[in-house]
Order: structure tokens, then sequence, then C-alpha cells
């Protein structure tokens, strides 16, 4: 398996002094290649698990295994690296940086991962989702379904493992939602990346081949739902 | 792509705020361009003043009074040595330690500016700067006969419109201006190159003219000069009386010696119909100029002495010793009291003037600071996007302190521009009033001690914005709108 979650457990801090727990996962996993939807009610801790996927977060406890490799006991330089180099990420706000082009947003991704751009894949990656005549756009000059399409260049640009999508047709026009997920799974099944993609929408979710909602693999989120029948 | 594109990224996306402060830093770095450059440029003239000649020999006193005023024509005489002392280094002792030497009078003047009484020598066995000769821009030379022929330095040429052929009249020690006090008329034969030097803001005088001026007919010294002022306004009228009357009472044993070389020579030699100049000087001078001049009649503010190091090394090494040791005069090393006098006044003056050129660097540096900080707190976002994508703490921090010095080094850079361009354009001006040619292309090496000093300084001033990045939180500043 690709990635395995396992008894993976995450509270902050509240002003009281208390803590708030928002996950406890027994367990999780992901085969390589697979493509997963993740749902869930807003504020369950979707976002919040992605980021101790992606090693952003770090867990309370438990252990988050990618490709063998638990990054929980990473450092966070290590972690940065690992996460850089096999995990992309697609933001629901797309989380492009403003000052750089198309091109120069998705360079920026392989330079953080190490040290070596590779233009040509750049070029070739945003050609493949259809932005080949934006690459020296900056963000604020293109529309939003083509930031998305940027930010899912970006993602793809390390070759990554695992892509991590959070969101990514929120803020996208309707016409531009299927679009984007099209392309997101298109382009995953090229590349080899296995997908866990977060949304609310129905209608995203019913494409993929396996649905997980976030309640049922959280203890604290089924003792909620029971709670609340 | 690289840390200083993405460095330089940040700053582009902040331009307006980006170039105020590089501005700010650039009008620091300006002005401790343009001390560095006039400084340098002042600290260069000053010393290239006296060169040309090793040593100045005059009346016993202030050492730098002496250098002031044979050198920059400043201030006043510190009083006047005997001719006849001069004569001890064309014809006498001293002749196997010398190869040059000239004699001078100052403290006259002409529309403020200084008149110097010399032989044709001056420009002739002397050089400027590195051993440079003097050029005449316009005419000539003034030849040793013509007594009352003069030349003019380039700038005081420029500045009083002097032209060839022009007729000037010099004023006498105090009341510049007094027409009771002026002398006879000095016509303009040539017109110097300019030179960099004091010199071109002079006029030079015929010495033998010079001389035979009514004015200096008298007594032996500056204060005897001004005591007698009154006896001067009652001989103006009478000239043959006033000069028997001034040889009676200041110049009893008259010399008849006509053999000297130089300028008593000259003065021996001349023939009145060899002028060749306006009638009117001959007229103010005629009963001068109908005898030869004794010694005694003539007194010299300082004797300009290019030792003969070469031929008679240790005569002319203990030339200044041995006549500071007699009553007569002083011999003064001139670079060394301008050394003294720079590194003394000006040097201090200059230090100031640079500590406060880096304090308004230190205080547009604290602007970089500020500027970067107040971009924080929007930025949080855009670094939290970065250390998702892979970035590490050190990257980031690095970026941060990249920003600081690249905003650093533009704004040295646009202020190394600032400082040249309004040195350029002040040279003008800078010539007109002091005389010393500054160009905005002088660069100076300590320009270059700015490079490490303004990365240093960027480094410090974006040490706390850098930490502020370093310590962003990842997860909860991707969370928060852009």
């Amino acid at each position: 398996m690709l990635l395995v979650l396992e008894e993976v457990k995450k509270s902050f801090p509240l002003p009281d002094g208390s803590r708030l727990e928002i996950l406890d996962i027994p367990f999780f996993a992901l085969d390589a290649g697979e493509q997963v939807v993740l749902v869930g009610e807003s504020g369950s801790g979707k976002t919040t698990l992605l980021h101790i996927i992606s090693g952003i977060s770090r867990p309370d406890s438990g252990s988050v295994r990618l490709d063998g490799w638990d990054i929980t006991l990473l450092s966070e330089a290590d972690c940065d690296r690992f996460r850089a180099k096999r995990i992309g990420y697609v933001f629901q706000t797309f989380n492009l940086l403003p000052g750089f082009t198309a091109l120069e947003n998705v360079l920026i991704s392989m330079y953080f991962a190490d040290g070596r751009p590779e233009r040509a894949r750049a070029r070739q990656l945003l050609e493949r989702v259809g932005l080949g005549h934006r690459l020296n756009h900056k963000p604020p000059m293109l529309s939003v379904g083509e930031q998305q399409r940027v930010a899912l260049a970006r993602a793809l640009a390390n070759r990554p493992q695992l892509i991590l999508a959070d969101e990514p047709t929120a803020n996208v026009d309707v016409g531009n939602q299927q679009i984007i997920i099209d392309l997101l799974r298109e382009t995953c099944r090229e590349e080899g990346a296995a997908l866990l993609l977060v949304t609310h929408s129905p209608e995203v979710a019913r494409q993929f081949p396996r649905i997980e909602r976030l309640e049922h693999l959280n203890r604290l989120g089924k003792r909620e739902v029971q709670q609340t029948v | 792509m690289n840390l200083w594109k993405i460095a330089w990224r940040s700053i582009q996306q902040r331009s307006v705020a980006s170039w105020l402060t590089a501005i700010s830093v650039g009008l620091g770095v300006a002005l401790i361009v343009a001390v560095l450059v006039v400084h340098r440029v002042v600290d260069h003239s000053f010393r290239r003043g006296a060169q040309g000649y090793d040593l100045i020999v005059g009346a016993k006193g202030s050492a730098l009074q002496l250098v002031l005023d044979t050198v920059f024509y400043l201030g006043q005489p510190v009083d006047l040595i005997p001719f006849s002392y001069y004569r001890e280094f064309v014809e006498g002792r001293f002749v196997p330690a010398v190869r040059v030497a000239i004699p001078i009078c100052t403290g006259h003047d002409y529309k403020g500016f200084r008149c110097v009484a010399t032989v044709p020598d001056m420009f002739e066995r002397l050089t400027y700067l590195d051993n440079r000769e003097f050029r005449f821009q316009e005419g000539r030379n003034f030849y040793p006969e013509n007594y009352f022929e003069a030349v003019a330095g380039y700038m005081a040429a420029r500045k009083l419109k002097l032209e060839v052929g022009q007729e000037i009249r010099p004023t006498g020690y105090g009341e510049a201006g007094s027409k009771a006090r002026e002398d006879e008329p000095f016509t303009i034969v040539g017109i110097l190159e300019p030179t960099g030097t004091p010199i071109d803001r002079a006029i030079f005088l015929n010495l033998e003219g010079f001389f035979r001026c009514k004015s200096h007919q008298h007594g032996p010294s500056y204060e005897e000069t001004l005591l007698k002022e009154s006896e001067f306004r009652v001989t103006d009228t009478a000239l043959g009386e006033q000069s028997s009357k001034s040889e009676s009472t200041a110049e009893p044993s008259p010399s008849e010696d006509r053999s000297t070389n130089g300028a008593g020579k000259d003065l021996s030699a001349r023939d009145p119909q060899d002028t060749g100049h306006g009638t009117e000087a001959d007229h103010h001078c005629e009963h001068h100029e109908e005898g030869a001049l004794e010694d005694e009649s003539r007194r010299l503010s300082a004797i300009l002495i290019v030792s003969d190091i070469e031929n008679n090394p240790q005569l002319a090494m203990a030339l200044p010793r041995i006549v500071n040791e007699e009553p007569v005069a002083q011999a003064v090393a001139p670079a060394k009291v301008i050394a003294e006098l720079f590194d003394g006044i000006v040097g201090n003056v200059q230090r100031v003037l640079l500590i406060l050129a880096v304090l308004v660097v230190i205080v547009a540096g604290i602007g970089i600071t500020v500027s970067i900080y107040n971009s924080m707190s929007e930025r949080q976002h855009e670094i939290a996007i970065m250390r998702a994508l892979g970035a590490s703490r050190g990257t980031v921090m690095a970026i941060i302190l990249l920003e600081s010095i690249l905003l650093a080094l533009g704004g040295g850079l646009l202020g190394v521009l600032m400082g040249h361009s309004l040195v350029g354009l002040l040279s003008p001006t800078i010539a007109e009033h002091t005389g010393v040619i500054v160009s905005g292309l002088d660069f100076q090496l300590a320009e270059l001690i700015l490079i490490p000093g303004l990365i240093a300084l960027a480094t410090v001033v974006g040490y706390l914005p850098a930490v502020m990045a370093y310590r962003t939180d990842v997860a909860k500043a991707l969370i928060a709108a852009p």
C-alpha cells in the first residue's frame, strides 16, 4: 500500500487550556495509483487530515507511512523535502504565488523539491492542462478555472506518488468544475499518482470508485454522529 | 529559478514600497559617495597644490600661515624677507643645494583674486602635478623686461572675463577696492590653461613691475607699509618727491648691484623702450624705472625652492635645517604642513560628515525592516504556500534576507549613481567657488566598502522579518484567507 495511517490522533488547544480533539483515525490506507474521494461535514477535520498526510501538521500520535516512510518520524526539514518530492497538493483557493507567472509557479515547486527546475516538463504540464498559451501570465491575469489548472500542473511537477486535492472545485464555476475533475483524474492516471480528493459535492464524489466518509474513519466523528442521531 | 529570483519577484510584487525603501537607502549612500568623492578630490587638490617644489622659504613665524599664503593664496603673508636672502639661493652659498628658486610676493588682489608677483621662471622652470608643464591657453608668459605684464590663472580669467591685452589695477595691502590704494596697471599678456591647482585662481604679476609700483617703495614690512599709508597718499600727487623721500627714509643705502640673475638681473637690464605695452603704466612708475632698484627696496613673501636632491643630496637635505637655524627666514616643507592641516582639520570635518551619512544609511536600513516587516502579515500566506510546496524554514528565511540585501544593494547602486550625478552637477559650482575641479566620474576605491557594508546592514535589518518568516505556522496561514 502506498499510504497507511494508523491510530492517528490530532487535537488543538483551546483558550481555556483544554484541547479540542479533531481526529482519531484507527486506520486508513490507499493503494498506489488509487483514486479516492473523502467527504465529510464542514469542520469535521478533512483539511487537517490532508495536512497531517502531507506533513504540514504533525499528529499528536499515530503513524503516517507513505511508501514505507513514516513521515511523523522525519525531521521537519526532511519532511519538507519528502513532501516536495512525493506529494502534490491542490488547494481549494489555488494558492498560486501572485508575483510569479504560470510557468514560474510550476518551476518554483520543482526548485523547492531538488533545486533543479525542468523547464521543458513545466511547459509540457501546462500545455497538458490547456495553458500552453498562458505560460507567462501571472495569476491575477488568469480566470479561476485557469488558476486551478496551473495549481494542478504545479502539484504534478515533481512526479509525486500522491496528489492531495482539498475541494479543488469549490471556488470554480460550474462549467469548469467537471473539466478540473476530469483533468485531475486523467493526469494523475497518466503520471501514476494516487489521488485523495476532498469534496462536498455529491456529483464529484459519485465519479470516484471509492468514497470515504470522514465520520466513518474518525472515531470522534462516529461518536458525534451517534450523539446527533 | 533560484532564491535570488524568488526574492526579486517578491520585491517586484511590492514595487512602490520597494522603490521608496531603495530610494531612502540610495539617498544615504549618495551622501556617503558625495562625501567620499569630494573629500578625495579636495584632499588631492590640497596635497597637489604644492607639487612642483619641495621647500618654501619665508619669514619666520607660522609655518601654516606661510604655506596657506604661498601655496593656496589664502590669508596674509607672515612677513617679508629681504631680497638679498633670495640671492643666497641663486648666486650665493645655497646654490649647490638648489635647482630652482622662484621669488614671490603676495598680498595684492584684483577684484577678489589674489595677485602674486613673481618671475617668468615660475611657469618655465616649475611644473605642477606630475611634472606637467604650464601651458598658455591664450597669449604668452610675461617677459622679464616688460615690467607691467601679467598672466592670469584659468579660473581668475574666466571669472573676471579677463582678456589678453586688458589692463588691470591690483589693489594694495588692506582696503581692498580703495581707489587710493590701487597700483599701477598691469597688462594681461597670457591666460594659463587650467591646472586644477590654486594657480588657476590667481593673477601673476611681473615681480619687477610689482617692486616698481609706488606702494612698494616704502616700508620694509607689511606693518610698516600700513603705518605709512598717509605718506603714500601724499606722495601719490608728487611722485618725484615721494621717490626720494622713501629712499631717504626706508631705504637709506641703495645698492648698485646689477649683476644678479633672475629677478634682479632682469630688472637691471630692463630697457624702458622694450616694454611694448601701454604708456600709462610707464607713466605711473616713471620715476622708479629710471634707475635700478636696490635690494633693500625689494622684499619677498617667499621663495619656492626645488632642491637639487639628485646632484647634491646631502646639502639639499640639510638646507631646511640651515635656513631654520639662521635668524632671517624659515624653510618649510609644504607637503608636510598640508598633510597636517588636512588630517587635523579637513579630515575631521570629513569624518563627521561621513558619520552623519552612515547614520542616514542606517536609518534607511531600518526603513527596510519596516517595509518588509509591514508586508509580512500579508505575506504569511505566501510563505505558507512556499512551505507547503516544500521550502524549508531556512529557505524562506533566506528569501527574506536576500530580499533585504537586494533592496539595500539596489538602493546602494541607485545611491552611487545619484551621488556621482550630484557631484557632477555640483562640479561647476565647486570649481567656481573653490577652484577644485571635481568630476562626477571620480570613483573612489573606498566606495567598494559600501558593498559588504550594505550586505551586512541588510542582513541585520532583514533578520527580524526573516525570523517571522521562519516561524510562520504553515497550516494556520494556509487556512487563513490570502
